[in-house]
C-alpha cells in the first residue's frame, strides 16, 4: 500500500535542557497508507496535537523527518509550506474552522479559489461537497446561524475540496454532542469508503475511538500501541 | 477577487470598531481642510482689504518719491502717463492722489495722518472706501474743504459728521500751515490702523492749500484681475517708478507663508492621530480574529493574502469615511464662504490685521485633493504595521482552541 505519511524519529522537546523539559513527541516514527481512517489516541497532555501540528506542517519538529507522498517537508521554504499545505492537506480544527463573514458555499469554495480552480468548476464542486456532508439546504447560512456540528460538516467538506492527500482533524468532535459526533463520523467514514480519503484524527472520546480502523496510542509523547480493528 | 469580499465584509462585522475609525478620518479630513480654508480665507480676506481700501495692483511714483516723501516730488509727464494708461485694456480703472502728511487736531487731541487728496469720482472706482462709510456722504455735498475720515480716528478726535478739523500740513515751500476742514463722511475699513490715519479731502482744496496745482504724487491702478498685474507693470513705460501690490506690501506674502507652514503642522498632528487611531483599531481587530487568521495561514492563505485582505480592510473603511469627510468640508466650507464665521469675540485682533469680524472660508479646490490624497496615504501606511503583525502569527499557536 501506498505511504501518504511517513515520520522518522520525530521529537518535539519544550524547554530542552531546563529542568521543566517536555517531551511532546518522543522518537516517532510511523506509517500510513492511503485510505486508512486512523485514530490517534491517548490522555490530555499525551503529545496528540503537537503530533498532529507536526505532520501537518503547522509546527517544526525538534528533530526528526515528516514525509508526505514522497515530499520532505522540511526542506520546504516558509512560503513552499503554506501552499504545500493548500494542495495537499486538509485540515479540520476543533473550532474556528470557518471564516465568519462567508456562508457555507463560499468558506468551502474559498480553498478553490485559493487554488486558483475555475469559477463554474468550484460552483459544481461545492453543491457537491455540501450534498456529501449533508448540507444542501444550509448552503447560503453564515458560520453563525448553524450548530456546531453542522460547522464541522462544512469544515470537513472545505477540507475535502483542495482534493488533498489526507485529511487532518485533531478533536474534531470535542465540542459536538453525540447525535452531531455520530453523524460527523458517519460522514467521514462514508467518504472513506466511498472515495478511499484518508483520515487521521485525534481524539479522547471513545465512541469516537470505537469507530476507527487503526488506533495508534501515545502516551508521554511515545507511541505505545497500534492497532489495526476489523 | 474573494479577498475583496472577505475584507469589505470584516469593515462591517464590527460596527462600533470600524465606526471609530471612519469617525476619525471623516474629523481628521474635515477638520484639516476646513482650518486651511479659515486660515486662506482670513489671507485672502487680509489681501483683499488692503488691495480694496488702499493698496490697488500697482501704484506708480516719482522715482524719488518714496525715498523721503518730498512734497515736490511730483509724477514726472502726468498726462502723457494718463494717455498711456486709457490705452491698456487689463486696466479696469486708476486714481490719482496727492499724498501730504500732517496732523489733524480737534480740542480732543491731534494725531499724525496721511492726507490724500483725491478725484472722488476717480477714486471710487479704484477702491471701496465709498461703499464703506458709516455716516455722511462721499465728498459731493459739502461745498468749502470736505474731508473723509475714519471712524477709529473720528472717535479719538471725538468729531461728527460735519464737525470741524483743524489739519496741519506744510506747503511746498515748507511753510507750515492750518486749515479747517469739514467732515463730510466717516469710514470704516477692514484695518483699523488705516482707519486711524488717513484721511480723505478733494484733490482742489489740497492742491490749491500747497501750490502743487497741477501735481500728483500717486497713481494707484486696479486691473481687471490680479493676476493681470504683472502683465500691466510691464506694459506701462514711464522714467517714473511702479511697483506691484507685493512690492508695496511684502508683509501679505510673508503672512501667507507662515499661514502655510502653520497649515502643515497642523495637518500633520491630525494626520498622525489618525494614523495612531487606525493602527490602534486595526491591531484590536487582528488579536479578536488571531484564530481566524492562523486557521487562513493555516489551511494554505499565504502570508502576502493575509497582509494585502488587512490592508484592504482599511483602505474600505477610509474609502467609505474619506467621501464623508469631504463632502461635509465641502458643504461647510461653502456655507461659511458665503455667509462667514463670526469671530466678535477675537474681532478687535482682527481688524488691527486688517481682516474685519467675519472669517469667509474659502479653499482651492487642488487643496482637497491634496488632504484627501495625504489622508489615503496615512491610512495606507497604518494599515501595512498591523497587517505585519498578523504575519508573525504562528499557525500552531492560533489555532489552539483557547
Ligand atoms: N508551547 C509549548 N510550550 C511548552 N510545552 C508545551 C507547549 N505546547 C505543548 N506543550 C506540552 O506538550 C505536551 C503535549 O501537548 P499536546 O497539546 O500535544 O497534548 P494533547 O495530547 O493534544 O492534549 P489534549 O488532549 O489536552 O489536547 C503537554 O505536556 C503540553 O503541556
Ligand atoms: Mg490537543
Amino acid at each position: 500500500m501506498m505511504k501518504v505519511i511517513q515520520t522518522q524519529e520525530l521529537y518535539k522537546i519544550y524547554n530542552q535542557g531546563q529542568e521543566n523539559e517536555v517531551r511532546a513527541v518522543n522518537k516517532v516514527s510511523l506509517e500510513i497508507s492511503k485510505g486508512e481512517f486512523t485514530a490517534i489516541v491517548g490522555p490530555s497532555g499525551s503529545g496528540k496535537t503537537t503530533l498532529l501540528n507536526i505532520i501537518g506542517g503547522l509546527d517544526a519538529p525538534t528533530s526528526g523527518k515528516v514525509i508526505i507522498d514522497q515530499t520532505p517537508i522540511e526542506e520546504l521554504k516558509e512560503n513552499d509550506l503554506i501552499n504545500f499545505r493548500l494542495h495537499s492537506i486538509g485540515f479540520v480544527f476543533q473550532s474556528y474552522n470557518l471564516i465568519p463573514v462567508l456562508n457555507a458555499r463560499e468558506n468551502v469554495g474559498f480553498i478553490m479559489l485559493l487554488q486558483g480552480m475555475a469559477e463554474d468548476e468550484i460552483n459544481k464542486r461545492v453543491t457537491d461537497l455540501l450534498k456529501s456532508v449533508g448540507l444542501e439546504n444550509q448552503m447560503e447560512k453564515r458560520p453563525t446561524q448553524m450548530s456546531g456540528g453542522q460547522q464541522q460538516r462544512v469544515a470537513v467538506a472545505r477540507a475535502l475540496a483542495s482534493k488533498p492527500k489526507f485529511i487532518l482533524a485533531d478533536e474534531p468532535t470535542a465540542n459536538l454532542d453525540s447525535k452531531s459526533t455520530g453523524d460527523l463520523l458517519d460522514i467521514m467514514e462514508h467518504l472513506n469508503k466511498t472515495e478511499g480519503t484518508t483520515f487521521v484524527f485525534s481524539t479522547h472520546d471513545q465512541r469516537v475511538i470505537d469507530r476507527a480502523h487503526r488506533i495508534i496510542t501515545l502516551e508521554d509523547g511515545k507511541i505505545i500501541d497500534d492497532v489495526k480493528v476489523n | 477577487m474573494v479577498l475583496v469580499k472577505i475584507a469589505w465584509r470584516n469593515v462591517w462585522r464590527n460596527k462600533l470598531r470600524s465606526s471609530v475609525v471612519m469617525i476619525s478620518v471623516i474629523l481628521g479630513i474635515w477638520s484639516g481642510l476646513f482650518i486651511m480654508a479659515m486660515t486662506l480665507g482670513l489671507n485672502e480676506q487680509r489681501m483683499s482689504g488692503a488691495i480694496d481700501t488702499y493698496l490697488s495692483h500697482l501704484q506708480i511714483h516719482h522715482p524719488k518719491f518714496e525715498e523721503d516723501y518730498n512734497k515736490n516730488d511730483t509724477i514726472v509727464n502726468r498726462y502723457e502717463l494718463n494717455k498711456q494708461l486709457d490705452t491698456i485694456t487689463r486696466i479696469k480703472a486708476y486714481s490719482e492722489r496727492l499724498v501730504i502728511n500732517g496732523m489733524a487736531a480737534t480740542s480732543k487731541g491731534s494725531y499724525g495722518v496721511k492726507i490724500l487728496g483725491i478725484f472722488p469720482s476717480q477714486e471710487k472706482e479704484v477702491t471701496k472706501i465709498s461703499q464703506k462709510l458709516i455716516a455722511g456722504t462721499y465728498l459731493n455735498k459739502l461745498k468749502r474743504n470736505p474731508m473723509l475720515i475714519g471712524a477709529k480716528l473720528a472717535h479719538k478726535l471725538g468729531v461728527k459728521e460735519h464737525a470741524k478739523v483743524v489739519l496741519n500740513f506744510q506747503d511746498m515751500d515748507n511753510n507750515t500751515i492750518a486749515v479747517s476742514f469739514r467732515v463730510e463722511g466717516i469710514f470704516k475699513s477692514a484695518s483699523s490702523v488705516f482707519d486711524q490715519g488717513t484721511i480723505f479731502v478733494k484733490y482742489q482744496d489740497l492742491a490749491q492749500l500747497t501750490g502743487l496745482n497741477g501735481g500728483i504724487h500717486e497713481i494707484a491702478i486696479l486691473c481687471h484681475k490680479i493676476d493681470d498685474t504683472e502683465m500691466v507693470k510691464q506694459k506701462i513705460n514711464t522714467p517714473n517708478k511702479i511697483d506691484t501690490w507685493a512690492q508695496i506690501a511684502p508683509e501679505l506674502g510673508y503672512a501667507q507663508q507662515t499661514m502655510s507652514s502653520f497649515i502643515y503642522i497642523f495637518m500633520g498632528i491630525v494626520l498622525l492621530a489618525l494614523a495612531f487611531g487606525i493602527i490602534n483599531t486595526m491591531l484590536m481587530a487582528i488579536l479578536e480574529r488571531k484564530h481566524e487568521l492562523g486557521m487562513l495561514l493555516s489551511v494554505g492563505m499565504n502570508k502576502r493574502k493575509v497582509f494585502v485582505m488587512i490592508v484592504l480592510e482599511t483602505i474600505f473603511l477610509v474609502l467609505i469615511a474619506a467621501p464623508i469627510g469631504i463632502l461635509l468640508s465641502y458643504w461647510s466650507i461653502y456655507y461659511f464662504g458665503i455667509h462667514g464665521i463670526d469671530l466678535a469675540s477675537i474681532s478687535q485682533g482682527l481688524e488691527s490685521l486688517g481682516i474685519g469680524s467675519r472669517v469667509y472660508t474659502y479653499l482651492p479646490l487642488n487643496m482637497y485633493f491634496t488632504i484627501t490624497f495625504m489622508t489615503l496615504v496615512v491610512a495606507v501606511f497604518s494599515a501595512i504595521f498591523p497587517a505585519r503583525r498578523a504575519l508573525k502569527l504562528k499557525p500552531a499557536e492560533a489555532v489552539k482552541a483557547n
